[in-house]
This record gives structure tokens, C-alpha cells and sequence, in this order.
């Protein structure tokens, strides 16, 4: 209880501050517009009080970024074009299918990598250079060429979202695959295992450690990749469309509270992996 | 006549390919790759004639060449809009004030134990999303472009040099007192050249998401150049070597900073155990 206490005082302290100065913040940045809205008598506090609640504020208080997540959230039935919900689900089915293809296209140039030595002289330093490559930078490129030969819908998102994730996944389970013990791989041979054998019962078992924490960076990556898909194509619906048009039309609460609804995605992202490791441990008899 | 090329270029090209990774001396580490990726250069070439791919589905390299050597002076000033103005500067700000923050932190156990968590949860979120605000705040010029950048760079390094920081060990820590180093001593000569090898990693992390950053950005509203803009404009008007173009440019950009960076890096910690 303790320990656990004197882990928790400091982190709310910390938000406590963060959200004081994020009132100061409104204030001070809201205060030119409110001042121009104001009547000519307003008094310092009047003004004050009004940078709180303005419509279009340049940075909007955090009870105003709660009330319209709230109101977007449950204000609507979750299928309405009008509702968070809808959006952040259009968003998240998009990253996790690319995390899907990222998952496969992985373990195969992976698996490939640690069995082909061709392929891991010449793949594997492209794939560290590619690290150094903003690749976010094609998404725009691959929805519209995608879009010309009538690809449209998820599937270019989740390619962007594929392609941007796949990358920590590969190296992280090329890391794995070739993190197994010699001794105990010269030990699979004095058994006369195969090389099937000896992936199955040796290799993938020990990759699972490498796996998990790479699953936790492309995560969060894919759900990157999703939502700056969303935005080239003017964008219907996603996260990455409220974005857009909360910046067309001064939406200000209304970015904020996409931009804290893709933060909630992240986490649970983060930890929906926290759990499947737990499961795989857990089904291995409690250890990694 | 192209499916026949293509097959004998695959065969010939996987051949050498195997024959070259048999070997273990470095020149040939060194070509493996470079063969494998003219390789597919000229695989991209022969399929793109020989098929006739569409332009606008995919330009084949010699014409991607072409409109780099064409548009040399859009991409020129698109480079110094984006990279030479907002890319450098955010980069630079985020970075160091993300090691400035670190220190302080360090100083106090009670502040770090609150950030540090918080700092985690945020590197891990999708930050790119703070540019439409950033825009709103700072207008469309290269301010935004940078801001953001300064805030996608901060946290990597605050959470990197954090632990950097803590790499000092008891032992080395104890020499030093037995010197009678003060604090400020102790941080220039023992623990900010411990945390080196994982602020390099930061600052290596950080020039990659510096351009994403600065390019999704510009997606949200530019004054009319920028590589995030023409990228943008370009596709929709499908103008694909244009695009291509500017790819080649970032991708040049990101992959020599990040090898200047890594020279940087042998220069300064010379004395790490992993480069012996």
C-alpha cells in the first residue's frame, strides 16, 4: 500500500500541475479573443471567465476537451458519422488489419532472414537503412495510386499502417530467432532434431521474449500510420478525418478531443499486447 | 520478350547473390546489399517498360532520375522549407531541451518518479496529431512545422537520456566523491559521458521522426512549397515522378543524417566497450 502510494503522489502531482498550467495556457492564450468578443466594460475578471468558454478558443480548456469527447462519445448512437466512437473504430479496424499484414510479413521475411543467408546479407541492411526513411512521408502517394486502380476503403490505410509497422517487427524477430542458446542448439542436434524441429520447439519459443516488446513499438505505429492515411484523401472518417476538418472549420475542442481519443487507442493498443503476453505466458506454465 | 528478361535477371541475379554471401570478407558484406538493390532497381526498370505500368501507378527509376535532375530547383527549395527550416531547428530545440529536462529530472527523484511514466505514455502516442494545433498556433509558415517537431522530438530524448543517466554505477560514483567532485563535476565527467551512447540513440531516433514530423505536418496547411506540400499537391494531381522525387529527397536526407549521426557518434564515445 505504501509502495504503492508513494509510486502514485508524484504522477498526480505531475497531472495536477500539468492541468493548473493548462487552465493558465487558456487563459492566457484565449485572452486576445475574448477581449475582442467582450463588451467595452468588461472587467479583467469578466474577460478571464470568458477565455474559459469560447467557442472556437485557440487552446480550449480541459473540462471543455471532457465535455465534447462526452458529448461525442455518448451524444450519438456509435454508427452515426457524428460520433467518436464511430470514427475511432474506423481508424482502429484500419491499423489492426495492417498490424495483422505488418504481424505475417514480419515472421516471414524473419524467418526468412534467419534461415536464407543470401537473404540476410542483402535484405537485412536495407531493412536497418529503411529505419532512417520517413516513410510516413508515401501514405499520401499509396491512398491516391491505390484509389486510381479502385482500391479504396481500409485496405490502403492498413497498408500504410502494415508497412510502418512491420519493420520493428521484423528486427525484433530476427533479434529473437537467433537469441536461442548455442549450447542448446547443439543439443537439438546431438537429439538429430530438424531444422522444423528445431524452429518449432527452440527458435520460436525463445523469440517470444524479442516478439512482444517489438509488438509494443509497432502498435502505437500502426495506429500513426492509420490515422495520417486517413488524411490525403479528404477523408470521410477516421481520426485522422476529424483532425482535418476540426483544423478546417477552427474546430479546436473537437481536435483535441480526437487527438485524446487516439492517445486512449494507443494505450489500450499497448495494453491489449501486455495482455496477449500474459496469456502466452500464462499457457507456457507462467514464464516467457 | 520482357518475361523472359525478367526470368533470366531474377536467375542470374539470385545466383550472384547466393555466390556473394558465401563469402565473409567485408567487401563482400559490403556488395551483397548493393547488388540486391540494383538488383531491384532494374527489376522495377524492365517491369515497368516491358508491362507498360501506367505512370501513374508506378514511374520506373530512370524516370524518377529524370525528375529529380528536372525539378532540381522546386526540390531545392522544398528541402530548405522543410528540412533547412523546420526540420534542423525542431530537431535541434526538442532534443536539447528533452536532455535539459532529463538533467533536472535526475536532480530530483520525486519529480521523476511523476514524469518519467507520463513521458513513456506520450512517446508511445500518435504525436504527428498535434499538428493541426500546432498550425492554429503558430500559422503556416515553418514555426508550426517545427513546433511540432520540438514537441515529437522532446520526449524520445528526455526518456532516453533518463536512462542514460542512471547508467553510472556505484563503483565509478564513489571514485568520484573519493575525488571530492561536487555535483556539477560529477555530471560533466562521469554521467553525461556514461548516458552518451543512449543520448546518440535518442538524437538517431529523433532525426527520423524529425521529418516525418515536419512532412505530416505540412499535409495540414503550408504556404506553397515544402516537401510534405508538394508530396500532397502532387499526388492528387498525379504527378507521380514529381512525388517520387521528393521521396528520394527525404529518404536521402533521413538516411545521411542518420549516418552522420552515427560517425558523430564513433568520433565522441571512441571509448564505448561496443566499438572495441
Amino acid at each position: 500500500m505504501r509502495d504503492r502510494l508513494s509510486r502514485a503522489l508524484p504522477l498526480l502531482c505531475v497531472l495536477a500541475i500539468l492541468i493548473a498550467v493548462w487552465f493558465a495556457g487558456s487563459v492566457a492564450m484565449n485572452w486576445d479573443q475574448a477581449q475582442d468578443l467582450a463588451d467595452e466594460d468588461a472587467t479583467w475578471s469578466d474577460i478571464a471567465q470568458a477565455t474559459l468558454a469560447l467557442d472556437r478558443p485557440l487552446l480550449p480548456t480541459p473540462d471543455q476537451v471532457a465535455s465534447e469527447m462526452i458529448r461525442s462519445m455518448f451524444g450519438y448512437p456509435p454508427t452515426s458519422p457524428r460520433s467518436l466512437v464511430f470514427h475511432a473504430g474506423v481508424t482502429a479496424w484500419a491499423a489492426i488489419v495492417g498490424f495483422g499484414i505488418a504481424l505475417l510479413a514480419g515472421m516471414a521475411l524473419a524467418i526468412g532472414i534467419v534461415h536464407v543467408r543470401t537473404l540476410d546479407r542483402a535484405l537485412m541492411p536495407w531493412l536497418i537503412a529503411s529505419q532512417a526513411v520517413p516513410v510516413l512521408a508515401i501514405a499520401p502517394m499509396v491512398v491516391v495510386v491505390l484509389g486510381n486502380v479502385g482500391l479504396t476503403g481500409v485496405l490502403p490505410k492498413a497498408l500504410i499502417a502494415g508497412w510502418l509497422s512491420f519493420f520493428p517487427v521484423t528486427t525484433g524477430l530476427v533479434k529473437g530467432l537467433r537469441s536461442s542458446d548455442p549450447m542448446q542448439r547443439d543439443l537439438m542436434r546431438t537429439y538429430s532434431a530438424t531444422e522444423a524441429q528445431v524452429f518449432v520447439k527452440l527458435r520460436w519459443p525463445a523469440a517470444m521474449s524479442f516478439l512482444f516488446p517489438s509488438m509494443k513499438v509497432a502498435a502505437p505505429l500502426a495506429l500513426v500510420g492509420a490515422i495520417v492515411a486517413e488524411l490525403p484523401t479528404g477523408a470521410q472518417a477516421g481520426l485522422g478525418a476529424r483532425l482535418l476538418t476540426g483544423s478546417y472549420y477552427g474546430q479546436t475542442p473537437q481536435i483535441w478531443a480526437a487527438l485524446f481519443m487516439a492517445a486512449f487507442l494507443a494505450m489500450l493498443a499497448v495494453a491489449l499486447v501486455d495482455l496477449t503476453q500474459a496469456l502466452a505466458a500464462y499457457a507456457r506454465g507462467g514464464r516467457l | 520478350m520482357t518475361t523472359l528478361l525478367l526470368l533470366g535477371s531474377l536467375l542470374t541475379g539470385g545466383v550472384v547473390l547466393a555466390l556473394l554471401a558465401r563469402n565473409d570478407r567485408p567487401a563482400f558484406r559490403i556488395a551483397t546489399p548493393i547488388v540486391f538493390g540494383l538488383l531491384v532497381l532494374w527489376l522495377w526498370q524492365i517491369v515497368c517498360t516491358g508491362y507498360e505500368v501506367p505512370l501513374v501507378l508506378l514511374p520506373p527509376p530512370a524516370t524518377i532520375a529524370a525528375a529529380v535532375v528536372n525539378h532540381l530547383p522546386t526540390l531545392a527549395a522544398d528541402f530548405r522549407q522543410t528540412f533547412l527550416r523546420a526540420v534542423i531547428p525542431g530537431w535541434a530545440i526538442g532534443s536539447s531541451a528533452g536532455l535539459l529536462a532529463a538533467i533536472a529530472l535526475d536532480a530530483s527523484p520525486f519529480l521523476r518518479r511523476g514524469v518519467l511514466p507520463l513521458g513513456s505514455l506520450v512517446s508511445a502516442m500518435p504525436i504527428v496529431g498535434i499538428a493541426p494545433i500546432m498550425v492554429m498556433w503558430f500559422g503556416f509558415d515553418w514555426q508550426s512545422k517545427a513546433a511540432v517537431v520540438v514537441v515529437m522530438t522532446f520526449f524520445p530524448m528526455l526518456i532516453n537520456a533518463a536512462a542514460g543517466l542512471g547508467q553510472t554505477g556505484a563503483m565509478e560514483g564513489d571514485l568520484m566523491s573519493t575525488y571530492a567532485a561536487g555535483y556539477g563535476q560529477t555530471l560533466l565527467k562521469l554521467r553525461l559521458p556514461f548516458a552518451l551512447p543512449f543520448v546518440f540513440n535518442a538524437l538517431k531516433l529523433n532525426a527520423t521522426l524529425a521529418l516525418i514530423g515536419a512532412i505530416v505536418a505540412e499535409f495540414f496547411g503550408t504556404p506553397i512549397v515544402g516537401m510534405g506540400f508538394r508530396i500532397s499537391t502532387q499526388a492528387a494531381r498525379l504527378n507521380l515522378d514529381v512525388v517520387w522525387a521528393e521521396i528520394v529527397m527525404a529518404a536521402l536526407a533521413g538516411s545521411i543524417s542518420f549516418a552522420l549521426l552515427a560517425l558523430l557518434e564513433r568520433v565522441v564515445t571512441f571509448w564505448h566497450p561496443s566499438y572495441h
